[in-house]
């Protein structure tokens, strides 16, 4: 039995990875977006998580298009920051929980999530700008973590419906966890990605921050509803990458029904980005 | 490539498919070739030797060659693939937003600073081409 802290939705921005390594965060235009997260990192300093569940989504790094797993869970000790052709992101080395992976595999497929297991990945940017943005600059990251890496580059990305009840199943694990550290074991469950962006294209750079604020909204009053919005919606609505956010619903469904809102943020721009953070906790 | 998508009237935007992937297949994993720094290092000394490596269309090749980023999705690429190749160049996405809408990386940075491109009037291909007097066709 294990505690969860709280779901953190994130965007998982690489220029913010950028400003935070190359030192840019009191220039003009970064500022802004890194004055707003403060309240959030100085949540995650309060609450610390012993381990991250990481929803995010990999980025041509340590998948292609040779292998496309829609779900994959990472069991390994520790994962290597990927090589996106850049050279490798300067942070530290990601260190896994296998114990408690491995449990969520065997709770999660037995439950019939059919996850498939990966021993061996780099992690890119998905996932480690969203432990930028709350931890900053730390020799070692604070906690262990579990990644979970959800296919949204090759359509169709799973359904929103799909995405919740993982986060239900997960929970259910996260539950019945009686590992050798279980007793007190605090844990906290990204999702990351979105919000309304488009990379691609001559729509590029379509931002639609109603959208992003009507989401966030759904996301924690209704998130049963709002699982079943089309693909089609946010791919219209938010932007061809900003389907991203379906994997939010995932952290959402570790959380109870009934949740508290901690903190929201959102900022235009980061890079081609509405940039959005939003912390949740079950009700007390 | 007969079957019609919901998706296929949103304008400028090329959602990657089965359809383009099949496309595109040789194309992105020349892209994803480029995660590694011995593989552009000998992209970089000779880049028409290093493609005759990867059996694309003479389109793709071509696009490849010429930086043409709007081509290179209209020919299967999917950008988190062809951004790999704009990562070598030293290019940002805005540099890349602008080339593939047509204004210089700075217009683009500017427009996104000025709050991005609205929805209002790029929902809808029909829409779009009413205001902007571009068809904005996406295959």
């Amino acid at each position: 039995m294990t505690t969860v802290v709280g779901g953190i939705g994130t965007s998982h921005v690489p220029a913010v990875g950028a400003a935070i390594d190359n030192g840019k965060q009191e220039e003009p235009y970064w500022r802004p977006y890194f004055d707003k997260i403060r309240p959030a990192r100085e949540w995650m300093a309060a609450e610390q998580p012993d381990v991250c569940i990481i929803v995010y989504n990999d980025h041509a790094s340590a998948f292609s298009l040779r292998l496309i797993p829609t779900f994959a869970l990472g069991v390994a000790a520790e994962f290597q920051p990927a090589d996106e052709g850049y050279g490798r992101r300067q942070v530290p080395v990601v260190q896994g929980h296998p114990e408690l992976a491995w449990h969520l595999a065997e709770s999660l497929i037995g439950d019939e999530f059919d996850i498939t297991i990966v021993n061996e990945m780099d992690v890119d940017h998905g996932l480690t700008v969203p432990l930028s943005v709350m931890y900053g600059e730390p020799e070692a990251w604070p906690c262990q973590v579990i990644p979970i890496c959800v296919n949204v580059i090759q359509y169709p990305p799973p359904s929103g419906k799909r995405c919740l009840s993982l986060g239900r199943a997960i929970r259910r694990a996260l539950d019945s966890y009686e590992g050798s550290d279980a007793e007190g074991l605090r844990v906290a469950v990204f999702g990351t990605g979105g919000m309304s962006h488009q990379l691609q294209g001559e729509r590029a750079g379509l931002v639609n921050p109603a959208f992003d604020t009507a989401f966030m909204d759904d996301l924690i009053a209704e998130p049963d509803a709002g699982s079943l919005r089309p693909h089609t919606d946010y791919i219209r609505e938010a932007g061809s990458e900003g389907i991203e956010l379906v994997m939010w619903l995932v952290m959402r469904g570790v959380l109870d029904d009934q949740v508290d809102e901690v903190f929201r943020m959102n900022h235009v721009p980061t890079s081609n980005t509405s940039n959005g953070l939003l912390i949740l906790q079950n009700a007390r | 490539m007969a079957t019609a998508r919901d998706y296929d009237d949103i304008p400028g935007t090329y959602v990657f498919d089965g359809r383009r992937s099949q496309q595109g297949y040789r194309l992105n994993m020349f892209c994803m070739s480029l995660n590694d720094e011995a593989n552009r290092e000998r992209f970089r000394t000779d880049e028409a030797a290093y493609l005759d490596g990867f059996d694309l269309t003479p389109q793709q090749r071509r696009a490849v060659l010429e930086r043409d980023w709007l081509g290179l999705l209209q020919l299967g690429g999917n950008i988190y693939y062809t951004f790999k190749l704009a990562i070598l160049d030293g290019l940002s996405m805005q540099d890349v937003g602008g080339a593939m809408s047509g204004v210089t990386g700075a217009e683009f940075n500017q427009m996104m600073i000025d709050g991005g491109r609205s929805i209002e009037g790029n929902r809808r291909i029909d829409e779009s081409a009413a205001t902007h007097g571009s068809s904005g066709h996406t295959s």
